[in-house]
């Protein structure tokens, strides 16, 4: 089994304008940045929620507090012994409570991972509201669970994977989509 | 990729990867117990039966909590209001449990192997709580993790384990887990007290107690196992007291960076002074917060929690 990359569906320059506009878009529903805490799932919603947080205060001047969440321990495949995410962090040292959290991840598939989230900041307190930003959308949710913010809706087929890579893991800022040769 | 059997008996059997999973791990669930709600959802719907054939009140209690910090739903078995006394063998009783379908057994027993016998018959995960003198691996796996936390990498950092070691299954998982991270075990205390075999272990025995703790980085100080000792093997805890007792001046013998543990429960003044186990030095109540996280990723990746890429990246690259 092999990963194959097909093509480059954003290159570094437009991630940054999508994300540029979503913390744009935030600050314009949040009618300012009152209150506004970005959460990052861990391990590629972390960077991308620290680029948002810079727009934002290129923007407003102001920097907003960020914090990130593990869902490892909230998810609900133990048994089925999926590829389950590394054990990574949570910082949230920030309090929650009657804020508007903004949770940011990569890839927005089937809703579990966002789901596990869910579960894991109401553990932190009781927030205003959660909203969900995401740089690529793909489809085949499994949960009822949509998205506020999206940088780019990407209608793909089950066997596709669709790989964001930033520049804290990865040696490349891109997202490119590929497919599973061979089972 | 780390992949575990369903049981852990001991450390003799696990790898160096594998410990160092499971310590990664636990960095993970450390970090739970600084939250408001000290407490995951992973074991929901898991049933873990604690079976202890011997008192324990510490073990016990850690391992409970760690089972209800991850959500699982527990039962206590107690060896003193139980069928045994009715004559049921450890098989039996074994498999009723296993019959009402439960997931693990946590398990402490007097008999060596106990443990591996009940592992070998049952298809739930058992996890060795102590059988006897022979491992007590979850001890073993809190006590290099305190060790971690103080002295990072443990390649040529110097242990000497001070007591019993005979008798002591802390001392067995210690030295098999200690030495795979390439640590430099001694194991020191009275010559009727530590086995002729011990180098087999891979650790040097040093009986004079001062050259001993002389460039150690840390001494792990064994609990005398009165109950344990069918016949006396030193004349009495006073006599023991000034031969291998750890006092502070002892400790002022030793580097200075060097500090104390003990697994509990303590005699004081006996093994250890209580200036010296309530002072600066000592770690004891460390290892038992510990003691917790190191059960809950024990029982986590037991029951397929996928290690391969938890462990994919242990602190400091040591793993590989």
């Amino acid at each position: 089994m092999s990963f194959v990359e097909k093509t480059t569906i954003m290159d570094s320059a437009e991630v940054n304008r999508a994300l540029r506009r979503v913390a744009h878009e935030i600050v314009e529903a949040n009618k300012g940045t009152d209150n506004l805490v970005l959460i990052g799932i861990q391990r590629r919603g972390v960077p991308l929620a620290r680029s948002i947080q810079e727009s934002i205060l290129e923007l407003e001047g102001v920097e907003v507090p960020r914090g990130s969440i593990d869902i490892t321990f909230y998810r609900d495949d133990l048994s089925t012994i999926g590829p389950a995410p590394r054990v990574s962090t949570t910082d949230m040292s920030m309090d929650v409570t009657d804020k508007e959290v903004i949770l940011v991840d990569d890839v927005l598939y089937t809703g579990r991972t966002v789901r596990a989230a869910l579960d894991a900041i109401m553990e932190w307190g009781r927030p205003r509201a959660i909203r969900l930003a995401v740089l690529i959308d793909r489809g085949h949710r499994e949960l009822p669970i949509r998205p506020d913010f999206v940088g780019k809706n990407v209608p793909t087929s089950q066997r596709e994977i669709i790989k964001v890579k930033v520049a804290d893991f990865d040696d490349a800022e891109e997202v490119v989509v590929g497919e599973v040769i061979g089972e | 990729m780390n992949e575990f059997s369903k049981d852990l008996i001991g450390l003799e059997h696990l790898s160096r990867e594998q410990i160092l999973t499971i310590l990664h791990t636990a960095d993970a669930f450390r970090a739970v117990f600084d939250r408001p709600i000290r407490k995951v959802p992973i074991m929901r719907g898991k049933t873990v039966v604690n079976l202890f054939f011997e008192p324990s009140t510490r073990t016990r209690i850690s391992f409970e909590l760690a089972e209800k910090r991850l959500s699982a739903d527990i039962v206590n078995f107690d060896a003193g209001s139980s069928s045994l006394k009715k004559g049921e063998t450890l098989r039996d009783t074994a498999e009723n449990i296993q019959a009402m379908k439960v997931d693990m057994i946590v398990m402490r027993h007097s008999s060596p192997g106990a443990a591996a016998y009940l592992g070998r018959i049952l298809k739930a995960s058992v996890i060795n709580a102590g059988d006897g003198p022979h491992e007590h691996p979850t001890q073993g796996l809190l006590d290099i993790m305190t060790m971690r936390q103080r002295l990072g990498n443990l390649e040529g950092k110097k242990v000497t384990i001070i007591g019993d070691i005979s008798h002591s299954r802390v001392a067995r998982s210690n030295i098999y887990g200690l030495t795979k991270l390439g640590a430099e075990v001694t194991v020191c205390g009275p010559p009727t007290m530590v086995p002729g075999g011990i180098a087999k272990l891979g650790a040097k025995t040093e009986l004079d107690l001062h050259k001993a703790v002389a460039d150690a980085d840390v001494l792990n100080i064994l609990r005398i196992q009165l109950e344990r000792q069918s016949q006396m093997v030193f004349p009495g805890n006073r006599e023991y007291h000034l031969m291998y007792g750890v006092t502070s001046e002892v400790l002022r013998r030793t580097k200075d960076s060097c500090f104390v543990m003990h697994p509990g429960p303590m005699n004081r003044d006996v093994e250890i002074s209580s200036d010296v186990a309530d002072g600066p030095r000592s770690v004891i109540l460390e290892q038992v917060t510990n003691g917790v996280a190191v059960r809950m990723a024990v029982i986590y990746l037991l029951s397929g929690g996928d290690p391969g890429s938890l462990g994919a990246t242990p602190h400091g690259g040591e793993g590989r």
